[in-house]
């Protein structure tokens, strides 16, 4: 590998670069040179909003000064891109919203930062859905991101999925190593098996939320997107963490990721929920699913059924939840303190916030603040609100039971691939049903995976999804590591973008 | 059960502080509408004794020590005013 | 109605007699070194945006952490008023729009508060008291500040204030006159500085008073409330609701109803008017915060929490009066502010060390001297206790003087006017001056005969029956030795020898 060239630097995977940054192969000079070539090239993905070759560079020198003096930690060195939800200092953050417009914060989130104490490398700052609110990267105010991977024989473009769309579309275009994401009801999971990516949503509590922003408090976790399990294993491994300064964090050890893969899931009972077989799902899914069943009992798994019997009720669920803290969460944006103002001529306070507001947020945000106050107003509370938080507790009570059996979970990581601009837009409940199997485990704050394992007949990837107990990452990404190694899904997207 | 009007649309907007042109109020209430339509179907779950979750964190609230450890960051907190004067935010008055 | 002492008061209307019904939501500032939900400061009168944090400022990914001290001042409030300390709390967010409230909603409890039930003595005067329900105390967050009056089109906002701890205090409606509502708020004022909780400083705003007010014929149900925002005197209490009451009366004489509604009052001109515009679409959408967990407190706390309480108010008067046998009045002055209280028994403790003698013989001259003598002087400087000129130790040492006879009384008097102006102790002034008493016999006897040769007159009226000139011989003796002569001895002395 000495004699890589540049372009080649950025088809490593984490932990290679990780080796060879040790042994000195290559600088992190020369990785992160490849990769900022590597996001202009990417720009017909439009994943990069923001992009910071400069404090790539400064980053990687600082990093190959620790790799010198030998006290390099995995993650040193490594160019990732870092969602626009994160704040970083000095660099604008928008969360991809207009409302936020020039925000550049005095303050960096605790993950980013845990990031750059371990030495990784930033890009830039990745499109997304607006305040995260998407499955297809159609609402961010940037534009939309496009998939890298396009169907066989195809020139049209499809979405990433989202919210987390530019951080999948930049790994899985090879404009970064690893990304870091935030997942509320899937937008980890869904755009990861979007894009033949990995991406891991840990337990809630696991990663701080302080300096991400919040879109729905009690969901909101942070977490990788990478191209193999083993890369999400290092990166999660650097992210997570105890934070005093969110008091929803955790005070528990990390573990070591990357020690629990060790490809033995021998007796190890994986749990097969039966209200995921869903009627009119793509064939192809079911089969993949079947497919991800052998490939588990093959490796020495037990299979069992298992029944999740409010699995039906979580989207609804969510689609309350989720609304009700945002609506809260986004009053902050009113043009006092900080990005848009607009003010009519001759308005007062009250005409500034709304039209600031009107102005500021997309048509999805609104929607979503709209469902949310509406579900919070007098007389409408215990019939949703609180409806909604008891059918949660019920949702959780349902895994709660599950894992009494079963040590992990296999089901579809969404019910369709990919799919075309425009095709669900138009009807928010369609694109809500996206998240149909990623949104359970959200709400009951449990940690969970995508792993690419298939394509379908367009040649477009596939996902499967592996849910663990709460803390129960290891078991998560062994399992995962198993299917990885089983899939052995080695199909990459053709690089039409750098035409 | 939940069908919203324009005059709801309207005040929970109100409420929201969101401008909403009138001729999006209408198509507003249609989408709002078939959302609760759709989250309606959670009330055929029996939640009778079901204490609401509020939080997937099972655990109790954390304390701080009484320290002064913050503030005193006056030009960060103003820095992305879009209108300050003498160290205060500047908005216009409002008007009753 | 003399079972009811407080329901003398009543508005006379043009058909009948009206009962005023009270309930008061006192907003009190927690004393804490910082925020309740961020490390900023929360010192009075900074610099505008100088105490504030980014999370008081409501920065995007900005997360509240609590101070557990606040947690402490809320129970420790609880306790000293006698309330349930609810073991599970929560936080909820209460939602809405204004420039000074950063993350559009306000951090505060609904539904399950951090103090439940409670009750405060009223003292009215007299001997009077009357029990008063709490029916809560929560935890919230203060708002920033708003100035509408430095620029003909801006508001300015200032956050220094944003995210303060505040304890809600919340009466039952069982107050029945402005009087009532005085002596309630003097009252909790009291409580909250004993305990040291609340400075209870109502110009700095660090108590605030919510009050709500509603008429009815005496033993009707209650009527409809108006809230009047926001009262910040004791004083200004009393007018609104006389102007508010009498409002309502006229209003329901009239034929009208009272809408329910939040006002403000107008110290300039008395009156209360209706905030109705800002009010019109309040729908706080309350929800538990999910940025917090439940606030859970274990026995172990609240019995911590409970032992460094101090003795309260009620609880000193008593013993004042029953163990030191002070007079109620006297009692009632003491323990009104706990500086003044404190202030006497260090006094009475330093005496009795002094002297020898029990505080109990001691403790009325004390009090005496301590309510007229120095809190006389202390108010006519406009001084409170607590920079009061003369210390605990000088003010012992000086009544000691007076008590084992070295100066009298009058004596005591001019030595502390010295006191005052120079802060000496009075040991030393009473030796610089030379004031100390003559008791000696033989000195006194010496300048009773010279007075007695002087005054032949005198003396045959008195031999004559006209006893009354003993004042006479006792004020010549004072004269002569300049006051310093131990009258005692002074008396003991003359008798015999005008008697001849």
């Amino acid at each position: 590998m000495s004699d890589a060239k540049p372009s080649d630097l950025t088809k490593l995977t984490i932990a290679g670069a990780r080796d060879m940054l040790s042994s000195g192969e290559i600088s992190a000079r020369e990785l992160a040179q490849a990769h900022i070539a590597a996001v202009d090239a990417a720009d017909p993905l439009n994943a990069y909003i923001v992009k910071t070759p400069e404090k790539a560079l400064a980053m990687a020198d600082a990093a190959d000064a620790r790799l010198k003096a030998g006290n390099a930690a995995p993650m040193t060195g490594i160019p990732i891109g870092v969602k626009d939800l994160f704040a970083t200092e000095g660099v604008r953050t928008t969360a991809c919203s207009h409302i936020l417009s020039g925000f550049e914060p005095a303050y960096e989130s605790t993950v980013t930062q845990n990031l750059w104490d371990a030495g990784a490398v930033m890009l830039g700052k990745l499109n997304m859905d607006e305040f995260a609110m998407g499955s297809s990267n159609e609402t961010s105010h940037y534009g939309p991101v496009k998939n890298p991977w396009r169907a066989t024989g195809s020139n049209s473009d499809y979405v990433p999925g989202g919210s987390s769309g530019g951080s999948v579309a930049s790994v899985a275009g090879y404009a970064a190593m690893g990304a870091t994401a935030s997942d509320t009801g899937g937008s980890i999971r869904q755009p990861a098996a979007f894009t033949g990516t990995v991406g891991v949503k840990p337990t809630y509590g696991r990663c701080s939320r302080y300096g991400m922003v919040a879109f729905a408090s009690s969901l909101d976790q942070a977490g990788p997107v990478t191209r193999t399990v083993r890369d999400s294993a290092i990166m999660l491994g650097a992210m997570a963490g105890y934070d005093p300064k969110d008091s929803t964090s955790v005070d528990r050890s990390v573990p070591d990721f990357e020690a629990a893969l060790t490809g033995d899931i021998r007796g190890l009972k994986i749990g097969i929920p039966q209200e995921y077989h869903l009627a009119g799902m793509p064939v192809e899914i079911e089969t993949l699913w079947h497919q991800g069943i052998d490939w588990l009992k093959a490796a020495g798994a037990e299979i069992v059924d298992i029944n999740l019997p409010h699995t039906k009720y979580a989207l609804p669920t969510y689609y309350i939840v989720a609304p009700a803290e945002a609506s809260s969460n986004l009053a902050r944006y009113d043009g006092v303190r900080y990005g848009l103002r607009d003010v009519p001529q001759g308005g007062g306070l009250a005409d500034m916030y709304e039209t600031t507001r009107g102005q500021g947020f997309g048509p999805e945000v609104k929607r979503r603040v709209m469902i949310g106050t509406y579900v919070l107003s007098a007389g409408y509370y215990d019939a949703y609100y609180l409806k909604a938080q008891k059918v949660r507790q019920l949702i959780a009570d349902d895994f709660r039971r599950a894992y009494e059996k079963v040590d992990a979970i296999l089901t579809p990581t969404a019910p369709s691939a990919a799919f075309a601009f425009g095709d669900k837009s138009d009807d928010p409940i369609a694109m809500y049903l996206n998240d149909v199997f990623t949104v359970p485990a959200s709400l009951a704050g449990l940690p969970g995976s995508s792993v690419p394992a298939g394509l379908d007949a367009d040649g477009l990837p596939l996902g499967l999804q592996i849910l663990g107990r709460a803390w129960d990452e290891e078991t998560v990404l062994k399992v995962s590591g198993v299917l990885e190694e089983a899939a052995g899904f080695t199909a990459r997207p053709q690089d039409w973008w750098r035409a | 059960m939940s069908e919203i009007d324009r005059a709801t649309v309207a005040k929970i907007a109100r409420l929201a502080r969101l401008k909403i042109d009138e001729d999006a109020l209408e198509p507003m209430a249609g989408e709002l509408t078939k959302i609760l339509d759709w989250v309606e179907q959670l009330s055929e779950v029996d939640t009778d004794n079901i204490a609401p979750m509020s939080s997937p964190v099972d655990a109790k609230l954390r304390w701080r020590d009484d320290a002064v450890t913050d503030g005193n960051v006056r030009d960060k907190v103003l820095k992305n005013a879009p209108h300050d004067e003498y160290g205060f935010f500047a908005v216009p008055k409002v008007i009753e | 109605m003399s079972a009811d002492v407080g329901s003398a008061y009543c508005i006379q209307g043009a058909t009948g007699d009206w009962e005023v019904v009270l309930g008061l939501e006192v907003h009190a500032q927690v004393i804490s070194r910082s925020k309740l939900f961020s490390g900023a400061a929360t010192d009075f009168g900074a610099e505008p945006n100088t105490q504030v944090s980014l999370v008081d400022a409501a920065m995007p990914g900005m997360l509240p952490t609590i101070n557990g001290e606040c947690v402490v001042q809320a129970v420790r409030t609880g306790l000293a008023l006698g309330a349930e300390i609810n073991h599970y709390s929560v936080f909820d967010r209460k939602n809405y729009f204004y420039a000074d409230l950063p993350q559009g909603y306000q951090i505060s409890q609904f539904k399950h508060p951090v103090v439940g039930e409670g009750t405060i003595l009223l003292d009215l005067g007299d001997g009077k008291t009357k029990e008063v329900g709490i029916e809560r105390i929560h935890l919230e967050q203060d708002a920033g500040k708003s100035m509408h009056d430095q620029h003909p089109e801006l508001t300015y906002v200032d956050l220094n204030r944003s995210g303060v701890a505040l304890m809600e205090i919340v009466s039952r409606p069982d107050m029945r006159s402005p009087d009532e509502a005085g002596a309630y708020l003097t009252k909790l004022r009291t409580i909250l500085r004993y305990i040291g909780t609340c400075d209870g400083n109502m110009e700095q705003g660090s108590m605030r008073a919510d009050v709500n007010v509603s008429v009815r014929r005496p033993g009707d149900p209650l009527g409809t409330r108006c809230e009047i925002k926001n009262v910040n005197s004791i004083r200004f209490v009393r007018q609104a609701i006389e102007y508010e009451a009498r409002r309502q009366v006229d209003i329901i004489e009239d034929g009208g109803t009272i809408d329910q509604e939040t006002r403000l009052f107008d110290p300039n001109k008395g009156e209360t008017r209706s905030m109705r515009s800002k009010e019109e679409a309040h729908d706080y959408r309350y929800f538990p915060d999910p940025d917090l967990l439940p606030l859970e407190l274990d026995d172990a706390f609240v019995t911590a929490a409970r032992d460094s309480l101090p003795e309260l108010p009620d609880v000193k008067r008593t013993r004042f009066v029953e163990s030191l046998g002070l007079s109620d009045y006297n009692a009632g002055v003491l323990v009104a502010e706990k500086e003044s209280a404190d202030y006497f028994e260090k006094l009475l403790a330093a005496l009795a060390e002094k002297t020898g003698k029990s505080a109990e013989k001691l403790a009325t001259k004390a009090a005496n001297w301590v309510i007229s003598d120095l809190f006389g002087t202390l108010n006519k400087m406009g001084k409170t206790v607590s920079d009061s000129p003369v210390t605990v130790d000088h003010g012992a040492e000086l009544l000691a003087l007076v008590e084992d006879g070295t100066i009298s009384g009058r004596i005591a008097k001019d030595v502390f006017e010295v006191m005052v102006e120079t802060g000496d102790a009075p040991a030393r002034i009473v030796e610089d001056k030379g004031l100390r008493q003559v008791s000696d016999t033989g000195e006194i006897e010496a300048i009773i005969d010279g007075i007695i040769a002087d005054n032949h007159g005198q003396v045959e009226q008195y031999r004559a029956g006209k006893t009354k000139v003993m004042g006479f011989f006792v004020g010549q003796v004072m004269k002569a030795t300049g006051g310093k002569a131990n009258p005692q001895v002074v008396n003991q002395l003359l008798k015999p020898k005008l008697d001849g």
